[in-house]
């Protein structure tokens, strides 16, 4: 499998990297020549896989008792930009006043 | 303080000088004067071997002074293993006192508001935070080359590159400068520098060490490790950060045993009953056959420790690398999303959002960083994922099988050569590729999570050679206890 | 012909076809993966840490309690709920999500293949909609546009407060369904109590996914989504809007472009979301700091066990243990607080039909005047009860009791004791009765003549005057006794 310039692009644009567009052809190669390598792995034998993988352990759980991790510095210490509290980034373009818009795309 | 006095200083082991602050033999300001003394004399510093980044002496000092209060005053002693003794840690690992950049122009003058579990526990046991190291941005590299500050140099040999990515912490520990030093790996960080430089670098099990606090890379593979001047100084630091993590639900909650149990070599034959695997994967026919020769000498040395030596396959090696640079840039990917320029790091000031997420992160990685984003969008994004993510984690199951059959069958521990060469020079591996066979040695133990380590075991022109030992999940007891007994075995034959 | 009717006739011939995904936010205290509060103050970002903003080296850790709401939630719901499950990264870029990606569950959720049963009965049989899955989220944060000029400004108090999204199958077929569905949904969450399942606040939220499909054909049709409706009526008009639109759309020989839709409940109108990247690709991968979520059978069981009586079974005892109207038992058993109190009452009081008549009239009533909700309102349970018995024992007229009732909201007494103190106990004694009968007969003599000769319709009359002299304290069966008898002498 290698990649191609629209690939290169798209992969950035999902990644939020601006990548100069000289940049391009260098970077399909150096992928490519990363990917080459990877090829090896479609030819091995996965018939070799334990079928019974050893019994999960399952994840640690917290009690649902407040005390978080405190902050020993001000968020305006380490923010770029707050107001009010808030931390700000530029007007995005939505309907509406306030919400959340886990799906929508802020391109 | 004279050189003379530093020289005595900085030989004696962590240990050792804990125990005297313990006593009230040796002031608990003293051991940090001569790191502080021979970190000028190694030149440490951006002029120098840039294996530093920030420093704190005052803080340090604070630390000490508070240290020697507390033992004119209080009776309870035993906990401060680390009493006094300077240390220095990666610059990916979270300190309140100076910053924590990962090497990155992204997090340039970022000081974070909480501290890692690692480092709480190095200053709850008496342990003096001195610096912060340089390393390749965000982890990724083998050489320290890809630090947004520039290479650390290789202290044997400044044309050289110290490894990576932990270089800076490795060169700090090479000069002697602290006994300890916090490193971090996900396919060999801390093994690979300790290899080049010429001392002990060990990582634990996956979820003895908490990575809360530790800037994740690829969080599957990442570990805290520990650089020490000797076997015992990397037992001992270990020993101090290791143990279950409320605040990390991959810590494990299994008993950290003593792994210094083994520090004294008793008998001519302490290894009797130990049977050490030497995997044919790990010395294939185009191996260094000077590296080869010290492995094999090596391996003669635990013979007559009394260890049986017997040869074992790990047949899914070859697939290590391909796998590793799957799952890690796939996590990395990730991982590196929260560096957005919205909450915290440099920002760069936009008129929509999307521009200032795609300049703030342009302009914040560097090459590699961006390279393995890429990548590693790449191997998640849809229509690939099956092929490439989903199938890296079925070939990484088998060769987590490899090490558990061999485990199983009786073998205690591996050893292999550390890298597949010495320390190469700065620039040598403009390829990526290239550079990353550099781990094809040390990857396989972070893709498994069991625990590794490299000690020195000889030189070849004038380079240092790391030996590799291998163990199976939470057993450092015995990989220890193997390593002391080398290290006291092959004594000055090892930094020859 | 106008719009609307052109309309009609084309959504006559297609089906409706809609499957929903309803986001609960579960009721603990400490969000899903840190140990911030999830109330939510006044001041921005202020229950944040390093988890929940997102800063370079910190981990999630899964609340406990949140685990045990999500089960009962699926249990509820009738799910199969996994020993396994495993917690996935969705990856995206947007301000109110600090770390580029939402932790969710992807391909192996806490819970699957449920159903619910949404009250309505069609063509003689009850309407079920399969459920699809059960899974447990993280919420992002807030973004706020109106607050600054050129600027958006986040707000992260709400960043990691844990989440159920429950997702039906595409089994809803009309949008009285939908709101049943929706309606039923949120009451068996309150019912079961891990979530306050708040529409208005949004701690119930509604994703649909809508097609239109000829009628009698099975493929389903291109679907769009309408996000985030915080209203039954927004999801019922939304969804006959954007069907009605489709239907247009394809009546007219056009296709339907995949999209997000956005609902304006004020205008009633329903437009495309603005145009985004052609594709969504969120790189769901399991997350590596997370190991699986695992539950042994017996944690799974007690939860099973510990699960209240559900709406539907509650109703059909009420149906069969009480002489109620199937309309009352509906209202009643609306919430679990009217319910638990209505069975203390019907209990105390020893009538159900009386205490029914009793909560859905005075006591509903003077909730709603004073805006205190039920469960907390002055008179509770057991005083109301108390007052009832005395009117099922004939001790005070229901006259009396309306009064005791209104003096009960307004001091700690009981009925009995206000019953005595405000004279309205009945008074059946003889001599009193006696001597207010003779009192009316001397006020009123045309009348009192005219019944003792006779004619019998005047008792009432005369009833009422005793009673007003009495101030309703006497027990008219005696009254009219005592009456009939002066007849018989006279
Ligand atoms: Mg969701
Ligand atoms: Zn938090």
């Amino acid at each position: 499998m290698s990649v191609s310039e629209k690939d290169v692009r798209h992969i950035a644009s999902l990644a939020r990297l601006a990548i100069p567009a000289k940049r391009i052809p260098t970077l399909v190669d150096e992928l490519n020549h990363i990917l080459i390598h990877m090829d090896v792995l479609q030819r091995a034998d996965l018939s070799a896989l334990d079928e019974n993988t050893p019994a999960v352990a399952g994840m640690p759980l917290r009690p649902d008792v407040p005390g978080s991790v405190p902050l020993e510095r001000r968020r305006e210490d380490f923010a770029p930009q707050m107001r009010d509290g808030f931390f700000l980034v530029p007007r995005l373009d939505t309907h509406g006043t306030s919400g959340s818009s886990a799906d929508e795309d802020a391109s | 303080m004279n050189r003379a006095e530093v020289e005595a200083l900085i030989i004696v082991d962590a240990a050792t000088t804990a125990s005297r602050v313990r006593s009230r033999e040796q002031s608990s300001l003293l051991a940090l004067a001569a790191a502080k003394s021979q970190m000028e004399s190694a030149n440490l510093g951006r002029n120098g071997l840039n294996a530093i980044l920030y420093s704190d002496a005052d803080g340090a000092l604070r630390a000490a002074g508070e240290l020697g209060a507390q033992f004119t005053y209080s009776k309870t002693k035993s906990n401060f293993a680390l009493a006094g003794v300077p240390v220095m840690v990666k610059d990916n690992i979270a300190t309140l006192s100076m910053p924590t950049t990962c090497g990155s122009n992204i997090l340039a003058g970022y000081v974070s508001p909480f501290e890692a579990t690692a480092v709480k526990k190095l200053r709850a046991s008496g342990a003096l935070l001195l610096a912060k190291t340089n390393m390749d941005e965000f982890g990724m590299g083998s050489s320290t080359e890809n630090s947004a500050v520039g290479p650390t140099f290789n202290p044997i040999d400044n044309t050289r590159v110290p490894g990576g990515s932990s270089g800076g912490s490795a060169v700090a520990v090479a000069t002697g400068t602290v006994r300890i030093a916090l490193g971090s790996e996900t396919g060999g960080s801390v093994r690979q520098p300790a290899s080049f430089c010429g001392i002990v670098g060990v990582k634990p099990t996956y979820g003895r060490v908490s990575r809360f606090g530790l800037v994740a890379f690829g969080s599957s593979l990442d570990h805290i490790g520990v650089f020490g001047k000797s076997v015992d100084d990397a037992a001992l630091g270990l020993q101090v950060i290791s143990g279950r993590d409320a605040n990390d639900s991959t810590s494990a909650a299994v008993d950290v045993p003593d792994f210094r149990g083994h520090r004294e070599v008793k008998s001519s034959a302490p290894l009797v009953g130990i049977v050490v695997g030497w995997p044919r994967e790990y010395f294939p026919e185009s191996l260094d056959s000077n590296i080869r020769a010290l492995c094999e000498r090596t391996r003669d040395a635990l013979r007559s420790l009394g260890a049986e030596i017997r040869e074992v396959s790990l047949p899914h090696t070859d697939l290590a690398v391909p796998v590793y640079y799957i799952v890690a840039p796939a996590e990395a990917s990730s991982n590196l999303a929260r560096f957005d320029g919205v909450r915290y790091g440099i920002r760069a000031e936009s008129d929509s959002l999307r521009e200032l997420y795609e300049n703030s992160r342009s302009q914040g990685f560097g090459a590699e960083v961006t390279r393995r984003i890429l990548l590693g969008t790449y191997v998640l994004s849809a229509g690939y994922y099956d092929a490439y993510y989903k199938r890296a984690q079925s070939v990484r199951q088998l060769i987590s099988q490899d090490f558990a059959r061999v485990f199983a069958s009786g073998v205690h521990v591996l050893l292999t050569p550390t890298t597949p060469s010495t320390a190469f020079k700065l620039g040598a591996k403009s390829d990526p590729y290239e550079m990353y066979l550099s781990d094809i040695f040390t990857v396989t133990a972070n893709l498994a999570g069991i625990p590794g380590m490299s000690l020195p075991i000889g030189r070849v022109d004038r380079l240092p050679v790391g030996g590799q030992l291998l163990a199976s999940h939470f057993d450092e007891e015995t990989m220890f206890r193997v390593a002391y007994a080398l290290e006291h075995a092959l004594g000055a034959s090892a930094h020859q | 012909m106008s719009t609307s009717s052109k309309n009609s006739m084309a959504t006559a011939d297609y089906e409706m076809v809609i499957g929903l995904e309803v986001h609960c936010q579960l009721k603990t205290q400490t969000k899903a993966f840190c140990a911030c509060r999830t109330s939510f103050g006044a001041v921005p970002n202020e229950n944040t840490c390093p988890v929940c903003l997102g800063l370079p080296g910190a981990l999630p850790v899964l609340n406990q309690h949140a685990v045990e709401l999500a089960t009962t939630a699926s249990l509820a719901l009738n799910c199969i709920v996994h020993s396994e499950s495993i917690f996935a990264r969705k990856n995206y870029f947007y301000p109110d999500l600090p770390k580029g990606y939402q932790i969710s569950q992807f391909d192996k959720p806490l819970a699957t293949e449920g159903h619910l049963n949404i009250g309505l009965i069609e063509n003689g049989q009850p309407v079920v909609i399969r459920i699809t899955r059960v899974h447990m989220e993280e919420d992002a944060g807030k973004s706020v546009h109106d607050r600054f000029a050129s600027s958006s400004a986040i707000d992260l108090n709400r960043s990691g407060t844990p989440l159920v999204e429950i997702v039906s199958e595409p089994d809803i077929r009309s949008s009285s369904q939908a709101g049943a569905y929706v309606r039923t949904l949120k009451q068996i969450l309150e019912y079961v109590d891990v979530s306050d399942a708040n529409m208005e606040e949004g701690s119930l939220r509604v994703d649909v996914n809508i097609s239109a499909r000829p009628r009698g054909t099975t493929a389903f049709g291109t679907r769009t989504e309408i996000k985030n409706l915080n209203s039954i009526t927004g999801v019922e008009r939304s969804v006959e809007i954007e069907f009605a639109r489709q239907c247009s759309v394809l009546t007219a020989g056009g296709t339907i472009v995949q999209q997000t839709m956005l609902w304006d409940g004020h205008k009633e109108q329903i437009r495309p979301a603005r145009s985004k990247e052609a594709s969504h690709d969120y790189r769901y991968f399991p997350d590596p700091d997370l190991p699986p979520l695992v539950l042994s059978e017996q944690f799974i069981s007690d939860k099973r066990r510990a699960l209240p009586e559900l709406p539907d079974a509650r109703r059909a005892r009420f149906s069969s243990q009480y002489e109620i109207p199937a309309a009352d038992i509906d209202v009643l058993t609306a919430t679990v607080q009217m319910a638990d109190r209505f069975e203390t009452i019907a209990a105390t009081s020893s009538d159900a039909k009386r205490a029914a008549n009793w909560v859905l009239g005075p006591l509903q009533a003077s909730a709603n005047a004073s805006g205190i909700p039920l469960h907390e309102h002055p008179v509770s349970a057991k005083r109301l009860g108390d007052l009832i018995r005395l009117e099922v024992e004939g001790k005070v007229s229901n006259t009396a009791a309306r009064q005791i009732f209104t003096f009960m909201e307004s001091s700690n007494d009981d009925a009995n004791v206000i019953a005595e103190r405000e004279g309205l106990l009945k008074i059946s004694d003889d001599s009193a009765l006696v001597v207010w009968i003779d009192e009316v007969i001397a006020e009123f003599p045309a009348e009192a003549a005219r019944f003792l000769g006779g004619e019998q319709k005047l008792q009432g009359v005369l009833v009422g005057h005793v009673m007003r002299k009495s101030k309703g304290s006497a027990d008219p069966k005696k009254l009219n006794q005592l009456l009939a008898a002066r007849v018989k002498l006279a």
